[in-house]
């Protein structure tokens, strides 16, 4: 255990400092929905409207921004044969690796939301719903797209082919994530049918994720 | 401990590495693998340390932990030296420690041992080619593996280096471990020749 304690904390760490992940996520977030309001213009029931839905998309390019080096980074500077090395099963490292990168780069997104939210015209409830369900779904996004991540490894300019990769597998939950945030603004559907969904894709991917990304690194060292 | 390789095969890309390989090092004992570039000494360590797959041929570790495999046991010293420029000398050192875990000594002696304590505190990003490699030798100090696979070791070390390097590898074959090394300089310990690919 306390090796995967050591590898979610070195990837925290190096996110955490200059020229890491961890910010530019949340930036990116920002811009996007800052120009958001200026793209669809004053209208606020619109922009109401929209904001679940931009902020989703937006977290979701963000978060697929920083995706790419998750594996990258460690197979360029050989950190990645010695994990694949190691007494820890690499699918345990991999999810240790999505863990740290949701930690570090998803958790950011849902704490910028409320204030982001404000921007959208969105209300209390609505931004508590929308981050409620960015909780629940981000998870998803970070353990489908290390599969993707995992296949783009040994590519050069793989960040391109992570993206054609990773976002038809996100569909269903940018899908169920929209329904649930106007769900609980709009309704008339139960908030609690499409979190649930939300929910059961999350779980999913946290099991499959590790799996998948861990063979797809075996077959691909050379 | 007996480490053996029989009748290995390696291709890459389609080509033909090397073939009909056999070979053979007990505790206590380096084997040293020399060749022309392109001969498949850094193909032949990466098949012994699990990272590549053989096209033919079994590998052997007798006498070893039967719980683990030969990767498991084994410190993988390649050419890139595993190193995230943005920690610092200590916290790098510290994490491969953690993370391969197993029989580990104090992180600040093995610094000392490869005469990097004194940059303990300083960004990886910071130290220069003989020093990164220092850092790299540092963790095989660190970790207790009984077999050692170093691809070409010695490059980038000053001469201080070398012989800190070499009264290392002596100390590790002293304790029952064993080295297989791909290099083209002598390894400064007595090694059995492991000649591959064409002429000499």
């Amino acid at each position: 255990m306390s090796a995967l304690a050591a590898l979610i904390r070195r990837d925290i760490r190096i996110a955490l400092r200059v020229g890491g992940g961890a910010l530019i996520g949340v930036l990116f977030f920002l811009t996007v929905t800052v120009l958001m309001p200026f793209a669809v213009g004053p209208d606020l029931a619109l922009l109401s409207r929209l904001g679940p839905a931009i902020l989703w998309l937006g977290a979701l390019l963000a978060s697929l921004l920083t995706l790419d080096r998750l594996f990258t980074a460690d197979h360029e500077d050989g950190s990645l044969d010695l994990i694949v090395m190691s007494r820890t099963p690499l699918e345990l490292a991999c999810a240790a690796k999505a863990l740290a990168h949701w930690l570090a780069a998803g958790l950011p997104l849902i704490i910028a939301t409320p204030v982001l939210g404000l921007l959208l015209n969105l209300d209390g409830t609505a931004t508590l719903a929308v981050a409620a369900t960015l909780l629940a779904g981000t998870p998803a996004l970070t353990f489908t797209g290390m599969i993707g991540a995992a296949l783009a490894v040994t590519l050069h300019r793989g960040g391109l082919l992570l993206a054609v990769l990773v976002l038809p597998l996100s569909i269903p939950v940018l899908i169920f994530g929209v329904a649930a945030s106007q769900a609980a603004i709009s309704g008339p559907l139960p908030f609690g049918t499409p979190f649930s969904i939300l929910c059961a894709l999350s779980l999913a991917s946290l099991v499959i994720g590790p799996f998948a990304a861990a063979a797809s690194l075996r077959h691909g060292l050379d | 401990m007996r480490l053996s390789g029989r009748n290995l095969k390696c291709v890459r890309g389609g080509r033909e590495v090397f073939s009909d390989l056999d070979l053979s090092a007990t505790s206590g004992e380096a084997l040293a693998v020399t060749g022309p570039n392109g001969a498949g000494k850094t193909s032949l360590l990466r098949v012994l340390a699990g990272l590549l797959v053989p096209a033919e041929g079994s590998i052997a570790l007798e006498a070893g932990d039967a719980e683990l495999s030969l990767a498991e046991q084994a410190h993988y010293l390649g050419h890139r030296d595993a190193l995230k420029p943005a920690l610092s000398v200590m916290e790098n050192l510290s994490f491969w420690r953690e993370f391969l875990g197993g029989e580990t000594k104090d992180a600040g002696h093995c610094l000392a041992a490869v005469a990097l304590d004194h940059a303990a505190h300083l960004p990886a990003a910071y130290l220069s080619a003989g020093q990164r490699r220092r850092l790299s030798i540092a963790r095989l100090l660190s970790v207790r593996r009984p077999v050692w696979l170093l691809d070409e070791p010695t490059s980038a070390l000053d001469a201080a280096g070398q012989a800190m390097f070499i009264g290392l590898m002596r100390d590790h074959l002293a304790s029952g471990g064993l080295i297989i090394a791909a290099t083209h300089l002598p390894l400064g310990i007595d090694a059995r020749d492991l000649r591959m690919g064409g002429a000499a």
